[in-house]
């Protein structure tokens, strides 16, 4: 008995000592994103708009497009936002996932400043996320008209990303384009 | 020259706090008094030579010494003299550096207050003192030395982060570090009572203000750095459950509940071992916010330059510390006893439940921070722990804090009779529920969690009222003078505390339901509302300030045609990295609400990206936090705890109570 009084808060912090010893050797920042150069994953959601609606990845696929994944509780996609919304002034396909969120906060977030998605896929519980390997709110995808992820940037865009890495990648896309 | 002085100094101060660590425990524990003495100055020394060794480091920043490599990575030629001086602890090494002389000065502080503990007590209280100070500075010398020169000197120096140029970061690293370092005095007390095995009413009551002037200092440090981020980053959020804040908000929690159950050692003799092991996890809960934040282990935007030997060491004195402390702990715990017993409803049982609440509310953010990482590492993929998490889990636990804070400073010690609990506070009860329901509508439009958070603040502030009234109600007979002097500073103070909490759950609680942000697009002439009030939008003009350039909004604020405010706020592009613009918000503050804008990009033409906000109650955020530090303060104050210092009796044995006979002793 008095053993176990004593082994238990030993292993716990040993258990915990360990974890972080183990999180020092990954780098919190180099994601690998096995998914760029591969199809767009699977899923299937209710569409944000209308429950009755099911959204799967083939509406995301056709033309060149960014998928945003985005929250109304997550302060950097709304800093985020106009910049979205300068790119669908542009003409530029964006898809979304409303990730972990209800409808009634995001309807809000998105009536602030108009709503710069072509499409909405509701993503209450993150399951999609899952499939997408969302790590973080925001993150933005590019995917090429057959559907191939091509790009993947975690964290908001801004301008200087826009400019060197995505918009290029976008005209190019749209060049190969079949 | 001075950079290298100052080096030295660092290292003989490390050199001093070995002695400091090894003199007074073996002086204990042969009971050497000359060596138990060594402590308190050794202590000094250190501070003497740390202060010096900071002085040289803030020189080097003063002259803009750019060979010094910390110096030309924090500053540069055009920063203003006070951000230089601030730029001392803007990076990781300096702040460092002022840690350990922040730690050193608490050292002082506890040699020079505590001449009346038993000198055994003193000495190893000094000696655990010297073992953190022995980390922490090896830590600063080994891998992050401030002083390291440049080989080749650059003609200017980086810059400071521009985010940390603002009057609030000023105050925010050094309160806050006020108040991780006193975790460390409270934690040399908790250890050096296990090694004694002797803990009584006394040591508590020797323990309690250390323990809440640390307390207040954190309070502090982490109100104003959700004041600075409120502000400055832009986004009007004042609390973002990011890891670094979640890294001060844990020990922050254990040590409110260290408060409260210092408060049944001490007068009940009661949650003995309960009270060292809180001690024993808030300081390391300290350690971990430093790895948190030092180490790169987790993102977020508080962290310093990764850097995995940093993690490592850090990683160690975690170790070292909580394998030592628990050790000891298993070791002596029992011999320390867990007190004496109490009833069911008593006012140790509803401490009880303010310590598990509280407790439960720390592993539930420990979980949150961590479990992202525990995935990560076994594999699992990544995933983000977002607000939802803590608000979810947060809410249940606080709502029957909040009510217990009425509740348990009216219920008498050991056995209380619930019955009469409800006599004494049915009308607070129902004058609460009034106001619960009321209050919300003067906001337009009732909720039900809005209405929940008032009622529970108007439930405490009401039932404080109460219990100062009957306080003094009872010397009525005796005059004003001694109603006024009943309300003793300890006992004030708490009730100043906790009214400061209801006031920041009033601010919560308004904040985050009535609260608007509006993102809109502004030309010249143009006007836009929010909550209320229009805002037009007079100009945009380039502005110069001491190390940046700006675009400048004027934007008049008017309601009902009338006339508000002025607001000015800016786009700053800093000259060490314009391509990085920093937003200055500019508000205009009221009591009962603050209006704020910042300015976005710059659109189309002459037309801006201008964010709107109107926040109401945030006042009361702030000077809530400020109630709850003063209250601290001033419960810390309390003449008692002197008292309680020059009548102890220094004894050979430590801690016994004066060996006088009780009675009268009948002689022969």
């Amino acid at each position: 008995m008095k053993l176990r009084r004593v082994l238990l808060p030993l292993v716990a912090v040993l258990a915990i000592l360990g974890l972080f010893y183990v999180g020092l050797g990954m780098d919190a920042r180099e994601l690998p994103s096995p998914l760029v150069g591969k199809p767009a994953p699977a899923f299937e959601l209710e569409s944000f708009f209308d429950p009755e609606v099911t959204i799967t990845e083939a509406d995301f696929i056709g033309e060149v497009a960014l998928v945003n994944v985005w929250a109304s509780w997550c302060v950097t996609c709304l800093r985020e936002k106009p910049l979205l919304m300068e790119l669908a002034r542009q003409g530029i396909t964006i898809h979304s996932f409303n990730y972990r969120d209800t409808r009634a906060d995001a309807m809000r977030y998105l009536s602030r400043d108009n709503n710069p998605y072509t499409t909405i896929a509701f993503d209450p519980d993150g399951d999609a996320g899952l499939e997408w390997g969302v790590y973080a709110t925001p993150e933005t995808y590019v995917l090429d008209a057959r559907g191939m992820i091509r790009y993947k940037r975690i964290g908001p865009l801004n301008a200087k990303i826009l400019e060197e890495e995505v918009l290029p990648l976008i005209a190019r896309l749209e060049a190969e384009k079949p | 020259m001075l950079p290298e002085l100052g080096n030295f100094a660092l290292v003989l101060a490390l050199c001093l706090a070995i002695a400091q660590s090894v003199l007074p425990l073996i002086g204990a524990s042969t009971g050497n008094e000359p060596l138990m003495r060594t402590g308190r100055s050794l202590a000094v020394g250190q501070f003497v030579f740390l202060v010096f060794s900071y002085f040289a480091l803030t020189w080097a920043f003063v002259v803009s010494d750019f060979s010094v490599e910390y110096v030309a990575r924090n500053s540069n030629l055009a920063l203003p003299m006070q951000y230089k001086i601030t730029a001392v602890w803007g990076g990781h090494e300096g702040s460092l550096l002022m840690w350990v002389t922040i730690l050193a000065a608490w050292g002082v502080a506890v040699a020079a207050f505590s001449k009346a503990l038993p000198r055994e007590m003193l000495a190893r209280v000094m000696g655990v003192l010297g073992m953190v100070s022995v980390g922490f500075l090896a830590f600063t010398v080994l891998t992050s030395n401030p002083f390291n020169r440049l080989l080749r000197v650059p003609a200017d120096g980086a810059d400071l982060n521009p985010l940390l140029q603002d009057p609030g970061m000023i105050v925010h690293p050094p309160l806050l570090y006020m108040g991780y370092v006193g975790m460390s005095v409270v934690f040399a007390f908790a250890i050096a009572a296990l090694i004694s095995g002797r803990l009584d009413a006394a040591w508590a009551r020797w323990s309690r203000p250390w323990t809440t002037v640390a307390w207040c200092f954190m309070t502090l440090g982490i109100g104003v750095g959700s004041w600075w981020a409120y502000y400055e980053l832009g986004w009007g959020g004042w609390w973002f459950w990011d890891p670094v804040e979640n890294a001060s908000f844990m020990p922050w929690l254990v040590a409110t509940a260290l408060i409260h159950s210092l408060a049944v050692t001490e007068k009940r003799g009661g949650f003995k071992v309960w009270t060292l092991m809180l001690a024993i996890l808030a300081f390391a809960l300290t350690i971990l916010g430093a790895f948190i934040v030092r180490s790169g282990v987790i993102t977020s935007v508080h962290s310093f330059a990764a850097d995995p030997d940093r993690g490592i060491f850090l990683l160690g004195m975690l170790a070292v510390t909580l394998l030592g402390a628990l050790l000891l702990y298993a070791l002596r715990a029992p011999r320390v006893g867990f007190g004496g017993g109490f009833g069911w409803y008593s006012r140790e049982s509803l401490l009880l439940g303010n310590n598990v609440l509280l407790a439960v509310a720390c592993a539930a953010v420990f979980v949150g921070t961590f479990y992202p990482l525990a995935l990560d590492a076994f594999g699992l993929g990544k995933i983000s722990v977002g607000p939802p998490y803590f608000d979810s889990v947060f809410l249940p636990l606080m709502i029957p804090l909040l009510f217990l804070v009425g509740i348990a400073p009216q219920v008498a010690w050991k056995l209380a009779d619930p019955v009469e609990t409800a006599r004494q506070l049915r009308w607070a009860f129902l004058a609460a529920l009034a106001i619960s329901v009321v209050w919300p509508l003067t906001m337009g439009l009732w909720k039900p969690l809005t209405a929940l958070g008032l009622g529970l603040a108007a439930w405490i502030l009401l039932t404080a009222a109460l219990d100062i009234r009957n306080r003094m109600m009872r010397r009525r007979s005796q005059g004003i003078g001694s109603m006024v002097r009943s309300l003793r500073p300890s006992f004030f103070g708490m009730h100043l505390a906790h009214a400061g909490l209801a006031i920041v759950v009033v601010a919560i609680s308004m904040v985050n339901s009535y609260e608007v942000d509006r993102d809109v697009r502004l030309g010249p002439g143009e006007t836009a509302s929010a909550g209320g009030f229009e805002f037009t939008l007079m100009g945009v003009e380039p502005v110069r300030g001491p190390n940046y350039d700006a675009d400048q909004a004027t934007i008049i604020v008017t309601r009902n045609e009338a006339h508000v405010a002025v607001l000015t706020p800016q786009r700053r592009y800093y000259d060490s990295q314009p391509e990085n613009p920093m937003l200055q918000a500019s508000l205009n503050r009221r009591p009962t609400r603050d209006v704020y804008v910042s300015l976005g990009e710059r659109l189309e033409g002459e037309a801006w990206l201008v964010r709107l906000h109107y926040k109401p109650y945030m006042f009361w955020m702030w000077t809530g936090g400020l109630l709850m530090a003063f209250g601290g303060f001033l419960a810390a104050a309390d003449r008692r705890y002197r008292l309680a210092r020059d009548r102890a009796f220094i004894t050979e044995e430590g801690l016994a109570p004066p060996k006088r006979p009780v009675g009268r002793e009948v002689l022969e």
